[in-house]
């Protein structure tokens, strides 16, 4: 399953030239508002035809220099922002509406246990929560058997705790795997929690684009994810859970210890490590309250244009970013391929479950 | 509210016209209210001033421009008698031309501005979902400005029952083949005595349209509900 996108196009002033590819899982389309996320991906379904595009799906031309497939030639399924559900139509007629026009889903009912929107069925969308009514969209997306499932920031209009009621069925879409997720975001913890690629848009540009690991991990893309949301996604093991509260996850580069996991022991989370909550230190600190202090040697130094300094670290195999001044950079004398270490504090990391059904939590601010 | 057979004859004559008018118009109005919602075109500023222009025109005007484009003698008349054998002037069929053409505006303006209140982006929705465009139409567009169009029916039929200066001047007030209601009310208070008659009529007109609003208003709601989706 591929799709690659290369597009040129230009609107109120905008000027929008992007190539990337997506494969199979969730590839996160992340930028800054106005970035040109929502022209890519209503190119991709067909609602916008952009002034010169080449889009494919495997072996399916969308758009080249003389087609461009009507959108409903494409079955490419889109979860929108809004969830667009049809008002004058139960929830269970908006799920079936894709059939009318030959949509053949399987597992029709696996679809609507998974989404939880089983007892919604005979009700109008007027009557429906914000989540309930994103769940149903989901479903109706889903049920219309698509090649492809586009997501164009589907938790942006939802609050809180309604966003936490999703999550958790994204990440059971994402584990089944069977469809190729272009999701759209501009919620960092959102794409950490469930991409696996990413492409990070600038200025109407492709500035970063890779593995989700590899590109959180890269000190070049903190300025585009802004200074306190950046910072790497390592994955971690649950091997305990202390009776203080404390659990014990096992890192490339050792164990760390933290607060609030909720994960069962075995699983796999992804911890996602703010680059401001690493500290460094050249010798291996005693007397410090923090506990989870990690040997690492510097992978890349990147100086902004401002005080600060992004540094790559790498943490027997995992890569963890750190953010600095460049004043510390310059009286620790911090160079390229320097051992030292690394402290986080156990309050101080985001976790996010990616497998095994696992619900995250976030950590307490200390 | 016994009325004379010729009362009964202008009755029964306004009811034919109003219905045949509002079934025949409705569709292309449905069609040029979608136009000049949801589509840019060359020649749409064109289009809209000629769907209002007998808003605008006196009525009288609008008759005499179809006598002369629609009259045996007229350009279009002459096709439609040798192509169809269809002839409008002084006929019944003609009364429901000029109803077609006057009713028109008010027809248009009610579905477009329902049209224009469907968010496009259900529409989008059904696309992405597998819906052709004409299916996209019949399955979220009609339902949703079912409201719209019922207006847009009840006006076009309430100026089709109503309608005096264009019809009188295009197909006269023949009793019995074009005297609607409002012909037959003014034909007798021509004459001395004819009042109580036109009274009677006068009446009839009134529980007419009184009935067309409250039907209407009655389904709209009905189907305000259904659509409101609570």
């Amino acid at each position: 399953m591929t799709l690659s996108v290369a597009l040129q196009h230009r609107f109120g002033g905008f000027d929008l030239d992007v190539r990337f590819e997506a494969g199979r899982g969730v590839t996160a389309l992340f930028g800054r508002s106005g970035a040109g996320k929502t022209t890519i991906v209503n190119a991709v379904a067909g609602l916008l035809r952009p002034d010169t595009a080449q889009i494919s799906l495997n072996t399916v031309t969308f758009n080249d220099a003389r087609t461009c497939l009507p959108p409903h030639k494409r079955r490419v399924g889109y979860v929108f922002q809004d969830a667009r559900l049809f008002p004058h139509l139960s929830v269970a007629q908006n799920l079936d509406y894709p059939q009318r026009f030959g949509a053949r889903p399987t597992g029709r009912d696996r679809i609507i246990e998974m989404l939880g929107i089983g007892a919604l069925l005979a009700r109008r969308p007027g009557t429906l929560s914000g989540g309930e009514r994103q769940r149903v969209a989901l479903g109706r997306a889903l049920l219309a058997d698509p090649r492809l499932l586009l997501m164009d920031e589907p938790l942006a209009a939802l609050d809180g705790p309604r966003k936490a009621e999703i999550l958790p069925y994204l990440d059971r879409l994402k584990s089944e795997g069977t469809v190729p997720i272009l999701y759209v975001s501009h919620a960092v913890d959102e794409v950490a929690r469930l991409a696996d690629h990413m492409v990070l848009l600038s200025g109407g540009r492709v500035a970063r684009q890779g593995p989700l690991f590899d590109v959180m991990a890269d000190p070049a893309a903190v300025p585009l994810l802004g200074v306190r949301e950046a910072g790497a996604v390592l994955r971690a093991h649950v091997t305990e859970h202390g009776l203080d509260g404390l659990s014990t996850l096992r890192v490339a580069a050792g164990e760390v210890q933290l607060m609030g996991v909720q994960a069962a022991v075995g699983a796999e989370i992804r911890l996602r490590v703010l680059a401001q909550d690493v500290l460094l230190s050249l010798d291996r600190p005693t007397g410090l309250s923090a506990q989870n202090i990690l040997p690492v040697t510097i992978a890349a130094i990147r100086e902004g244009d401002g005080p600060g300094a992004a540094i790559a670290l790498d943490a027997g195999g995992d890569t963890l970013l750190a953010r600095v001044t460049s004043r510390a950079v310059t009286s620790m004398g911090l160079t390229t391929g320097q051992n030292l270490f690394a402290i986080i504090k156990a309050t101080s990391v985001a976790q996010t479950a990616i497998s095994g059904g696992a619900i995250s939590a976030k950590a307490s601010a200390p | 509210m016994m009325l004379d057979p010729a009362g009964w004859e202008a009755l029964r004559l306004s009811l034919l016209v109003g219905v045949t008018a509002t079934v025949l118009a409705l569709p292309l109005a449905i069609w040029v209210a979608w136009l000049l919602a949801r589509r840019d075109f060359w020649g749409k500023s064109a289009l809209n001033a000629a769907v209002h222009l007998p808003l605008v025109l006196p009525p009288v005007v609008t008759g005499y421009l179809l006598l002369i484009a629609f009259g045996r003698t007229g350009p279009a008349g002459r096709f439609l008698e040798e192509t169809f054998g269809l002839v409008l002037a002084f006929r019944w069929t003609g009364a429901v031309l000029a109803a077609v053409v006057m009713g028109f505006p008010l027809m248009v303006r009610a579905i477009r501005l329902a049209i224009e209140a469907v968010d496009p982006k259900l529409e989008q929705a059904a696309r992405t979902l597998g819906a052709p465009g004409w299916a996209v139409f019949r399955t979220v567009t009609l339902p949703l400005i079912l409201p719209g169009i019922l207006a847009g029916g009840v006006m076009g039929f309430a100026k089709a029952i109503g309608e005096f200066g264009a019809t009188i001047t295009f197909v006269a007030n023949i009793p019995g083949e074009t005297q609607t209601l409002p012909s037959a009310i003014y034909a007798l208070l021509q004459v001395p005595g004819g009042e109580d008659a036109a009274i009677r009529l006068v009446l009839w007109a009134c529980v007419l349209a009184l009935g067309a609003v409250v039907l209407s208003e009655w389904l709209a709601r009905r189907v305000a509900a259904r659509i409101a989706g609570t």
